[in-house]
């Protein structure tokens, strides 16, 4: 019997690790230690920190991480506060009846990729789209106005593709949330301010904080969106580790980039959770 | 439990059999050179299958790079970034001419193919199809438009459209005067000159419209008048020609950039006489002229030209005059670190 759990546990156990340690671990080495390669002037590859230190000592490239990690923010920011009001909306104030429907409402544009989505909101906004069509068929302007390709077109792209991972956890965290609080603190004669700062946003802060981390990494690891709708001035900090590979055959400087984007990224989670006062475990569980 | 382990194994044993039936040809390619007609003849005549996947020059090199050259049977990469990658990365074998009806190619094109790419002895290319990039206009909206230097232009401020890569800082060093490829030796010289048509792209950001990516989106921004001067590839617009005469491509006054894409064989091709046969069989006159016709680049095979579409000989006729094709500039081999410097550039001008 015992042999038989051992046999067991070890074919379901291989596959695991075998996928996390050929797939995962082996590849994140060998990035590594491309990393830490670094081409001289004659052409030899020698250890090197030169690529990491050319992150700092560049200003395009720290400028560039400063700029995607700011918009990220933002949109991480902008993307609860569409978000919040839906979810409330969801789970306090509508019939619970409807509750499923309006979830599955919100899940359905997430059954297309990403790329369908981007490229329905270019067929909307642009000079020759639907939105112009209207504005100039009802004499509101008299010359189409170009909506895409500009930093406001780009952030509403990335809010609206990462809202749904906002909602989830918000959604589930207000469930569980007994309405009898909020009824208490009315009856004791709190204001609508006051109980929505001291008892929905307190309740749902675990799910915010694990919406706010999911969007964060999606943004700030997002490349298409910002490549198609933001157009001429977006260089985004993936872009450019996809440009040191294809572009400039220089996977050494593109290897050491990831890694300073997983670091910096994880730092300011990090600077997030300690500010906001809110614990990694607790947020994700 | 034993039940378990044989299925395990069972299904492994299914799944990589399957994965060997059957004879397969992948081919590593760019959008349009492998029309669908010509894939469904040559696997009734062969019975082998073709996989496409589609790429542009940079892609190709790192994917093949990234599998050692592995994972594809032929590829068709730019004739000019051949051999510094090969002499770096070894990702081609040397392409075996006996094995290729080499009457069937025109013949100025095969010894300079053969020369551009040869590494320490070996070629590693033959042609396949050439082209030009240079400029798309609407004539009707901008009937001035002659040159590279139309694209810093601002009478068209908002309806100017260039890929960021590596051809439009060729076409603005040679639209100053310049000739980047008389520099490709001198990495100095190069990167000075570089750094002015970095200052000079920078100055005309705020006239151009978007950066294009994919030669399909700009097709249709040219289409809804919403982009008016682009640069781009000559097939692209003279297909745009044949739905809206007003626009067309016209060959810049300081000369439309000439290139040529070749078959490769990777180091690693599993199919290497399948790779061969599709080789022979689309150079075939026949077959070649069918790529023509359809796709509107130029072909390398030599017996074609007589049976293409009198319209696409037009094309030819209207945008380049006997001055315009002396005036071509025929991309030369990119030799290492070049890439480097023009990676670096680009970035710099995108994140302005």
């Amino acid at each position: 019997m015992n042999r038989h759990i051992k046999l067991g546990f070890f074919i379901f156990f291989v596959p695991v690790i075998l996928w996390l340690f050929l797939l995962i671990v082996l590849p994140q080495i060998d990035l590594l230690l491309m990393s830490l390669k670094f081409e001289n002037d004659a052409g030899k590859m020698v250890w090197s920190f030169a690529n990491y230190s050319s992150f700092f000592t560049q200003k395009v490239y720290w400028l560039t991480f400063a700029r995607t990690a700011i918009y990220a923010i933002i949109v991480t920011f902008l993307t609860f506060v569409v978000t919040f009001p839906m979810a409330f909306y969801i789970t306090k104030v509508v019939n619970p009846k409807y509750k499923g429907f309006l979830t599955i409402l919100i899940l359905m544009p997430f059954w297309v990729s990403e790329l369908v989505r981007v490229y329905g909101w270019m067929i909307l906004l642009r000079e020759s789209g639907v939105i112009n069509y209207f504005l100039l068929k009802l004499g509101i302007t008299h010359q189409p106005i170009e909506m895409l390709y500009n930093d406001a077109s780009m952030i509403m792209g990335l809010v609206y593709t990462s809202m749904l991972f906002m909602l989830v956890p918000i959604l589930s965290s207000l469930d569980g949330m007994d309405d009898s609080y909020i009824e208490a603190a009315h009856d004791l004669g709190a204001s609508k301010f006051i109980i929505f700062m001291k008892i929905v946003i307190p309740y749902a802060a675990p799910g915010i904080v694990s919406g706010s981390i999911v969007v964060f990494m999606l943004t700030l690891g997002d490349y298409l969106t910002p490549n198609l709708m933001g157009g001429k001035n977006s260089l985004w900090f993936t872009e450019q580790i996809y440009n040191q590979f294809i572009e400039s055959f220089n996977w050494n400087q593109g290897a050491a980039f990831g890694f300073l984007l997983l670091l910096i990224s994880s730092l300011i989670i990090w600077i997030g959770l300690k500010i906001s006062k809110q614990n990694l475990a607790k947020a994700l569980s | 439990m034993k039940r378990l382990v044989t299925i395990a194994v069972g299904t492994a044993i299914l799944l990589s059999s399957s994965l060997m039936a059957g004879q397969t040809l992948r081919i590593l390619t760019w959008k349009g050179y492998a029309p669908k007609a010509l894939v469904d003849k040559f696997e009734k005549q062969t019975g082998i299958k073709v996989e496409l996947t589609y790429s542009n020059n940079e892609e190709m090199i790192a994917k093949l790079r990234a599998t050692r050259g592995g994972g594809f049977d032929l590829a068709q990469p730019s004739q000019d970034r051949i051999s510094s990658v090969q002499a770096k990365f070894k990702i081609y074998q040397p392409m075996d001419y006996s094995k290729i009806k080499t009457s069937e190619f025109i013949p100025s094109m095969l010894a300079a193919v053969k020369k551009n790419t040869k590494v320490k002895g070996s070629s590693y290319a033959v042609p396949f199809a050439y082209g030009t990039s240079g400029l798309i206009v609407n004539k009707k909206l901008a009937p001035y438009a002659k040159d590279y230097s139309d694209l810093l232009n601002p009478m068209y401020k908002g309806k100017i459209s260039y890929r960021l890569k590596r051809p439009t800082l060729i076409a603005m060093a040679f639209a100053k005067g310049d000739n980047p490829f008389a520099k490709y030796s001198d990495a100095k010289a190069y990167k000075k000159l570089m750094d002015g048509v970095k200052a000079d792209l920078i100055k005309g950001k705020p006239l151009v419209k978007n950066y294009w990516a994919n030669g399909d989106a700009l097709l249709s921004m040219m289409r809804s008048g919403e982009v008016v001067v682009a640069m781009g590839w000559d097939g692209g617009g003279w297909k745009l020609h044949k739905e809206n005469p007003n626009i067309d491509f016209v060959a810049p006054a300081s000369g439309a950039l000439g290139w040529i894409d070749t078959f490769a064989i990777p180091a690693k091709s599993k199919n290497v006489k399948a790779a061969y046969k599709w080789i022979n069989f689309i150079m075939k006159p026949a077959n070649a002229a069918l790529f023509t016709n359809e796709s509107g680049y130029g072909t390398a095979s030599n017996g074609a030209t007589a049976l293409l579409s009198p319209e696409k000989k037009a094309n030819f006729q209207r945008s380049f005059s006997k001055a315009d094709i002396d005036n071509i500039k025929w991309y030369p081999p990119v030799p290492a670190k070049l890439e480097k410097i023009e990676g670096k550039i680009l970035d710099l001008i995108k994140s302005e």
